[in-house]
């Protein structure tokens, strides 16, 4: 409580009921002055909805928002000095470019000069100089996404909330947009919220994730810290792409780890100290999965199918049924990559797997 | 990156199908073109030739050309026609207020159909339609029977002044009938949908991610009404208001029923000229001429400060 007061963001046992749904789940958490935050999550997981709930547009069924110490919880979204980019940009569509940037700044009284200064100065940090004075229709997509970016940052909130503010653009776009807006941030020095369901996205962009799933927050941490050391296994498996096999008495003994996989199949494998024992699921990432001979291998199969991905291949081995592993494969042409009906096998280097407990 | 993303426009060019259609298109409208030329362009014809012919005394018209109408309308020469000409004010009083009237309707009906329009179109799925079903209700019954119910409702010794005098609100009863108030309240009631349809329809596209928007940036909800929703909406509030004024201003029923013979109006007026035998027809018809004249020259005024506007 002491330090969400302290936070640009404090969420503290924020709960969001619509009826008997529940949206948000008593959820706290802490937004660091001048960071790029973003929450991660599949679609009606609640990353939008506590989005909303910052800006004001819901109202909280429990607990309490903080903005830089103030509690900002019970106050209407015109009083709250946050600003949002949303989804499908809501431009004023009767009004031009230069009109939609300076509402916020007209709206907080800032003098007609200084807003119209301000106002251009937010159109060139958006490279959008010079359509001052088109109508929002009279541009492309990305041009309308740029205004919109343009218009939340004008009035100098103190967080800004992107809601998935990228998810209209095409691929080329969106990824060179990405990086401009992780420099608009460090330029401006605003603290970023940023919502996405794309987990390349948050990787890329994000200074930390909270991933999010039912309205509860699954992990929070840095973009490593989430790919390699997942908590769960929706982490793991949302974030990238991970084989999850279940397993039954895992034992450790010095820098070897034994377990029982599905089919009493017997999986010994190295590891680099300090793993949990017991049960759960063992997730591996298939990059860190090679294939070898199968005299080699901690683990034998056939190869039953491949995953073309450009410049990989994800090579599908059944162990044993209802036990197959991936490997990522470098596609160096159609030599590295074994023929389907192949028997393989699989090796690991230690530190590659990791013990999760559900 | 950002410097051709500039440049590139978003022109929207006419698309290829409309071609295919291009020659069909005279076709395609005769249906309204000829149901417009007969029973627009034709009656109307007829009303303006007739507005400059001479009057039979039984109603009717003498094929005769005559100025005697247009007149009436505007000079006054005495009571055997043998005086100097001064300005007849009876006729342009009734105009100026049945304009009045109308527009005393128009600003009600607008008062209270937007807020109705913004409530039913905010609703949700269903409610919607049971809301624009209880609107549409009244329109089932002729608007004849509807004024003459009104009319009884509100006469000295009806309903209404029953219940409030047995409810000891009054302590003798109201004097509605016959007064501009039960005038505007027949006009009120009988067009209220016109003016609620047309702005649910504007409301029902607008796009209240917008109102957010504003809300974000600071907007009081006044402001939002005012400034963002309403410019977005104006259009369903114009047509609304054209549909209330333009009939309100014709109107004779309520005028006759609720505001008996002191209270005439323009519709009262003509109407009058085209019954029985005291009727005059070039002068129904040129009194009809002028009210037509007057709507257009509004309409025109109004397109007209709306093009330059936008500039």
């Amino acid at each position: 409580m002491a330090s969400s007061a302290h936070a640009a963001v404090g969420i503290v046992g924020v709960t969001k009921r619509y009826g008997d749904y529940i949206a948000l789940r008593d959820l706290s958490l802490e937004i660091s002055d001048n960071e790029f935050f973003t929450l991660l999550g599949p679609s009606g997981c609640g990353k939008t909805t506590l989005l909303r709930v910052i800006a004001g547009f819901e109202e909280i069924s429990a607990g309490s928002i903080f903005l830089y110490g103030e509690d900002i919880g019970a106050l209407p979204p015109n009083k709250r000095h946050v600003n949002t980019v949303f989804q499908q940009y809501a431009l004023f569509p009767h009004m031009t470019v230069l009109e939609n940037v300076l509402f916020g700044l007209r709206r907080l009284g800032v003098d007609e000069d200084d807003a119209r200064k301000r106002g251009f100065e937010t159109l060139e940090l958006v490279q959008m100089s010079g359509l001052q004075d088109r109508l929002p229709t009279q541009l492309s997509g990305g041009q309308q996404q740029r205004v919109a970016l343009a218009r939340a940052l004008a009035p100098r909130p103190k967080v800004l909330l992107l809601d998935e503010p990228l998810s209209a653009l095409d691929l080329k776009l969106r990824q060179a947009v990405r990086l401009e807006l992780k420099q608009i941030q460090h330029e401006t020095g605003i603290t970023f919220m940023f919502v996405t369901h794309d987990q390349e996205e948050a990787l890329t962009i994000s200074d930390r994730i909270a991933v999010m799933n039912d309205g509860v927050l699954q992990q929070v941490g840095e973009s490593r810290e989430i790919y390699e050391s997942p908590r769960n296994s929706f982490v793991a498996s949302f974030i990238g792409e991970t084989n999850l096999l279940p397993v039954r008495d895992l034992r450790v003994d010095g820098a070897r780890a034994t377990c029982l996989l599905s089919g009493d199949v017997q999986f010994s494998f190295p590891v680099e100290g300090g793993e949990s024992t017991g049960g759960g699921l063992l997730s591996i990432r298939p990059e860190r999965l090679s294939i070898a001979p199968p005299q080699e291998g901690l683990l034998n199969g056939e190869v039953v199918d491949h995953i073309y991905l450009g410049t990989d291949v994800h090579v599908v081995i059944a162990v044993a049924e209802a036990l197959s592993l991936t490997a990522r494969v470098q596609n160096d042409g159609a030599a590295s990559i074994p023929d389907l009906g192949t028997r393989v096998g699989v090796v690991l280097e230690a530190g590659a797997t990791r013990l999760l407990r559900n | 990156m950002a410097r051709q993303e500039t440049r590139e426009q978003s022109s929207r060019e006419p698309s290829g199908e409309r071609g295919i259609y291009e020659g069909l298109a005279y076709y395609l409208m005769a249906p309204a073109w000829g149901t417009l030329f007969v029973f627009l362009v034709v009656p109307l014809g007829i009303m303006l030739v007739y507005s400059f012919l001479t009057k039979e005394f039984r109603g009717g018209v003498i094929w005769e050309f005559s100025l005697a109408a247009y007149d009436q309308f505007f000079l006054d020469r005495g009571l055997f026609g043998d005086e100097p000409a001064r300005i007849e004010w009876t006729y342009i009083g009734i105009f100026w207020r049945s304009l009045w009237q109308a527009g005393l309707a128009t600003l009600l009906c607008l008062l209270l159909g937007f807020p109705t329009a913004f409530v039913i179109a905010t609703r949700s799925g269903r409610w919607k339609f049971v809301w624009l079903f209880f609107i549409t209700i009244p329109y089932w019954v002729n608007l004849l029977i509807r004024t003459i119910s009104m009319k009884f409702l509100i006469r000295d010794n009806g309903p209404l002044n029953e219940w409030l005098l047995a409810l000891g609100v009054l302590d003798e009863p109201l004097h509605l009938i016959n007064t501009d108030f039960a005038i505007q309240l027949g006009l009120f009631y009988s067009y209220l949908p016109f003016m609620v349809l047309p702005i649910y329809a504007s409301i029902e596209r607008y796009n209240f991610a917008l109102s957010e928007a504003a809300a974000d940036l600071y907007a009081s909800r006044w402001y939002t009404l005012r400034r963002v929703i309403f410019p977005l909406v104006k259009p369903g509030v114009v047509a609304g208001c054209i549909l209330v004024f333009v009939p309100s201003l014709g109107a004779f029923l309520a005028p006759d029923l609720l505001g008996g013979a002191k209270k005439f109006m323009i519709g009262s007026l003509i109407e009058e000229q085209f019954k029985g035998n005291i009727g005059n027809w070039p002068f129904g018809a040129a009194s009809s001429m002028l009210l037509l004249s007057l709507v257009l020259m509004m309409l025109t005024c109004y397109a007209l400060s709306q093009s330059r506007a936008r500039g």
